[in-house]
């Protein structure tokens, strides 16, 4: 193996396009290695971690390459296929405009010229508060996407936004819908009267989907961030986002979708709904509480519309047979999703091993190898350190799959697949070929796999729901579009006594 | 909650469109959506700026107080009142000399800014010769200040001695003064450094004659509106900074009649006449020294907003370059000067240059001279590059800026108002420094001009300003009961 490093001056993309091309220049042939990134501390770190042996000197502004291949020619083609890769970007940024147009370097100038009244930000988590700043001073409601904003920062923002009447969707916000706008990772639904405010972002598209395959539709989907529920942050985007949905002519209902909130902020929001008159359901996760899919169920009583059975297609293939390994294995990208996952089944399975585990259940890395009922978000810091979230680079969950298929103490595969913009063009293809090869490599140890897939995502979805769901099937795979119900029949495929809703909790938020 | 308002601005009523920033996957999803997208090209903010911008940004006051700024310096007036000596004008003292830039010491001048201070030396008859003059110079009879700190400006070096003639301009919005030297011309000049007879001999023919024949024709024609020049400029190919014979000529031609007048008058002779608008006419520079003072006038207005991140001065003084904000009152923030690059006259070379000097900087921190490189296309064949350079250095200009002079418009870019109000939030957050242009002085002694060129500020300037300001909006924060 021989090793190369290299520090370009003055050339910049984004930290996800970046790892789009590390991706591309890795499957050069006799390319072990691509580790393409500027220079921050954390690609640095990340390079050498790796072995690179990088040389001092390089900084944020600089891209910096570091490449392993067999020898010096896959060396040579690996800087080639990155040659041609940042070619192809650069015709693309060129493609519109005379030569000495300027782009917009802030987002405030970009207000300036276009008179936008949204900012999507997704830039490094360090700086992701200037522009997010720089937005609302300039009169724009954002929504933050970055991920590692601190909170005393995300108080500050939304108090500088409340002050201009604008609204900060975030931090670490995946998913929204403005005036018809999907933004971030967000599904085609069909528009309708139901507004969500959403403190989760997988959480947030299972709801949206789900009552989009009831045939109702959604006004908006304003996000908030995962803390914006919490005692510190109190709430401040929620009381702006249900304000605004209390007076938009089209939102007759508002649903709440969060993990488990400050007691005090759910009071106080509760109160100000009844003040705005505004009739408010809560899905919000939690042990003992309903899942997402039964907090559907009542929103749409509530709205006096029926609960169709929801779509399920089974798996081709199956043996039928009991599962050899006795443990559950889910491998998530949607965080809420796996959180749901845990909570239904560690009522019947005890604790569950995560690298995001609930609350009293051990933790273990998600690189390593899980022993007993197991649980990994794909999706959380940990796993997305150097790449892209696995919604878009799914390769190390795909990579895990497969492993899973060679453990005899795997009982059941259980997986998500979220579809929509942002995420990647063809996941389940990608995601079957890898179904297929665990359920193989599971045959040819004289063991069956049962695989049990939640599929989040509307027909009308880039990627389309029902191919995606048949072509999961086909491979062998059980596919469910209510996460819920995949999770029971993974613990019924384990012999495990699946647990039903509470019903007596149905009314509480 | 009844209100006839929506909330959010509208936010869920309008049809979206969105500014986005960071990563492509995104904009590209709501390209396919079909929702209009603003793509920010996005860089990472300077080195060290990260903390202070996020508090800076987040003060309540910054977007108020710089649209405060922008108005102050866009309705600035400046008119020409007077011409008079600045014992008189500005109360020079007898050994107090101006200079320009940052406050500097002898030890630390360049060599053109000590040959300044020695010709103004043998000119006020200080010191009969060089060596004594040195010597004067490095002891503590003598005083040196910057010309900002009494609110005037000088070109290259900017030595303003007693017995100098300065021009006194005002603005009659918001009562403030500036004043500048009289511009001796290019070559062997005082203000790049050379101190020859030749040099001291035309300080003094400009103190016994140019200054009071330009005075009494300024008194004659009453106030002379030179705004009104700086926007007729930008229409005649002129920048203002390296280019002002357009304004020169105007100026002339306002005050000829009256300098004309003054023949046989006061023991004016014919040839004195004659010379003063040979003087004057033939050096394309002189407008320079009203175009600066009235760039001063703009900027002071804006002096002194609480919370502002405007800069209010940028002036190099061949060592360091400084620079003030709005907020931060009289404070500057300097730097190691860097050395222009660009075009050499005759055998001078790159070795040959000093590191930037003069407050004609000024110029560029009003919206004129570098800023507007697109108004004066010809500029190039003087401090280098092409002209699609000018196009794209005045359209970059406008990310680092706050507005467009409304009086001050650049024809080829469809007489879109020049970019003004350098805001050093703007500038930290994308890394781009304002573009000066500027003319280079040798870096020895006596040398005089050597070429022109492009130079930008330090960057460590603004990672400076910054913080200060960001220290200021903290210790405001913790005085708010």
């Amino acid at each position: 193996m021989t090793d190369s490093v290299e520090i370009r001056r003055g050339v910049y993309h984004d930290s996800v396009t970046l790892m789009q091309v590390s991706q591309r220049v890795r499957t050069t042939p006799g390319v072990a290695d691509a580790l393409i990134g500027m220079g921050t501390e954390l690609n640095l770190g990340l390079m050498r971690e790796t072995g690179f042996d990088v040389p001092d000197g390089a900084g944020p502004n600089d891209l910096v390459v570091a490449l392993r291949a067999q020898d010096d020619d896959a060396l040579a083609a690996g800087r080639e296929m990155l040659t041609a890769v940042l070619q192809e970007l650069h015709e693309r940024s060129r493609a519109g405009g005379a030569t000495t147009e300027v782009a917009p370097r802030t987002v405030g100038s970009a207000a300036r010229r276009t008179g936008a009244g949204l900012a999507l930000v997704s830039t490094p988590g360090q700086h992701a508060v200037l522009d997010a700043l720089d937005a609302v001073n300039a009169g724009l409601s954002v929504m933050l996407f970055s991920d590692n904003v601190p909170v005393a920062d995300e108080i500050a923002l939304k108090d500088a936004a409340a002050a201009r009447d604008v609204l900060v969707m975030g931090p670490d916000c995946g998913t929204a819908v403005v005036g018809g706008a999907a933004l971030g990772f967000a599904n085609v639904v069909r528009p309708g009267r139901i507004g969500v405010v959403a403190a989760s972002g997988t959480g947030a598209q299972q709801v949206m989907c789900l009552l989009d395959l009831a045939g109702e539709g959604v006004s908006h989907c304003l996000g908030l961030g995962g803390r914006d529920l919490s005692a510190e942050v109190g709430g401040r985007s929620a009381r702006q986002a249900l304000r605004a949905l209390a007076a938009d002519e089209a939102t007759e209902h508002v649903v709440i979708v969060s993990k488990p909130a400050a007691e005090e902020v759910v009071a106080d929001l509760e109160r100000l709904a009844a003040e705005l008159g505004v009739p408010v359901s809560w899905a919000t996760l939690g042990r003992g509480l309903p899942d997402l899919t039964a907090a559907v169920e009542q929103t749409l009583a509530a709205v006096g519309a029926d609960v169709p059975a929801w779509p399920t297609w089974p798996a081709e293939g199956s043996s039928g047979q009991a599962p050899a390994g006795a443990s559950l294995r889910g491998l998530f990208c949607g965080g809420t999703l796996a959180d749901e996952a845990m909570v239904i089944a560690e009522e019947v399975l005890g604790p569950v091993v995560s690298n995001i585990p609930l609350a009293g259940s051990p933790r273990v890395s998600g690189s390593e190898r899980a022993q007993g009922h197991a649980v990994l978000d794909f999706g959380d810091d940990e796993l997305t350190q150097g790449r892209a979230h696995p919604m878009i680079d799914p390769s190390l969950r795909l990579e895990r799959i497969r492993t899973e298929g060679a453990d005899p103490t795997c009982g059941v595969l259980l997986l998500d697949l979220v579809l929509g913009h942002g995420a990647h063009p063809d996941p389940a293809g990608e995601l079957a070929d890898a179904v297929r090869q665990a359920r193989a490599t599971a045959t040819g140890q004289g063991r069956d796999l049962p695989v049990v897939v939640t599929l989040v995502g509307t027909e009308s979805d880039p990627q389309g729901l029902v191919s995606c769901a048949e072509a999961l099937a086909a491979a062998g795979a059980s596919v469910f579009t209510s996460n819920a119900q995949a999770v029971r029949a993974a613990l019924s495929l384990l012999g495990a006594a699946p647990a039903t809703t509470p019903a007596t909790e149905r009314t509480a938020r | 909650m009844s209100t006839t308002e929506q909330p959010l601005h509208g936010l869920l009523t309008r049809d979206p469109a969105v500014v986005a920033a960071g990563a492509e996957l995104f904009a590209d999803a709501l390209r396919d959506q079909a929702v209009p997208v603003a793509d920010v090209e996005w860089r990472p903010p300077m080195d060290g700026t990260g903390e202070a911008l996020a508090t800076v940004l987040a003060d309540p006051r910054l977007t108020e107080a710089n649209a405060l700024a922008l108005e102050r310096i866009t309705s600035a007036e400046a008119e020409l009142v007077r011409v008079a000596p600045a014992s008189e004008a500005l109360g020079l003292q007898r050994g107090e000399f101006l200079h320009s830039g940052p406050p500097l010491t002898w030890d630390r001048a360049s060599g053109p800014m000590r040959g300044a201070l020695i010709g103004a030396m043998l000119f006020e008859g200080l010191a009969a010769t060089e060596e004594e003059a040195v010597e004067r110079l490095s002891g503590p009879d003598i005083s040196l200040a910057p010309c900002h700190s009494r609110g005037a400006v000088g070109p290259m070096a900017g030595v303003i001695s007693p017995s100098m003639w300065v021009f006194e301009l005002r603005d009659p919005v918001h009562g403030t003064v500036s004043h500048c030297s009289l511009n001796e011309g290019l070559g062997k000049v005082l203000r790049y450094g050379a101190y020859s007879e030749e040099v001291i001999t035309r300080l003094g023919w400009m103190r016994d004659v140019l200054g009071p024949v330009l005075a009494e024709a300024v008194e004659r024609h009453g106030p002379v509106d030179i705004k009104a020049y700086l926007s007729q400029m930008l229409q005649m190919g002129d920048e203002g900074h390296n280019r002002n014979r357009s304004a020169t000529l105007m100026f002339l031609r306002d005050l000829l009649p009256h300098i004309v007048a003054q023949v046989g008058e006061g023991g004016r002779n014919t040839d004195d006449i004659a010379e003063v608008c040979r003087f004057v006419g033939a050096n394309d520079h002189f407008a320079l020294n009203l175009v600066m003072p009235a760039c001063k006038l703009a900027m002071a207005a804006a002096k002194d907003i609480p919370g502002s991140s405007v800069v209010v001065t940028m002036a190099r003084n061949g060592t360091d370059f400084g620079i003030q904000l709005s907020g931060t009152g009289d404070q500057w923030f300097t730097a190691p000067a860097n050395t222009p690059e660009g075009l050499f006259l005759g055998s001078y070379g790159p070795e040959d240059a000093n590191p930037d000097i003069g407050d004609s900087a000024i110029t560029e921190t009003a919206g004129m001279g570098g800023f507007v490189m697109a108004a004066a296309p010809a500029i190039v064949r003087l401090v280098g590059g092409d002209v699609d350079f000018a196009l794209t250095t005045t359209r970059t200009m406008y990310e680092i800026t706050l507005g467009e002079h409304p009086a001050l418009q650049v024809p080829i870019l469809e007489f879109r108002g020049a970019p003004v109000g350098i805001d050093a939030v703007a500038v930290a957050r994308t890394g781009v420094l304002p573009q000066i242009n500027t003319g280079m002085a040798g870096r020895v002694a006596g040398t005089g001009q050597v070429g022109a060129g492009l130079v930008t500020p330090p960057a460590e300037v603004f990672v400076q300003a910054l913080r200060a300001l960001a220290d200021r909006v903290s210790a405001t924060d913790g005085r708010t009961p």
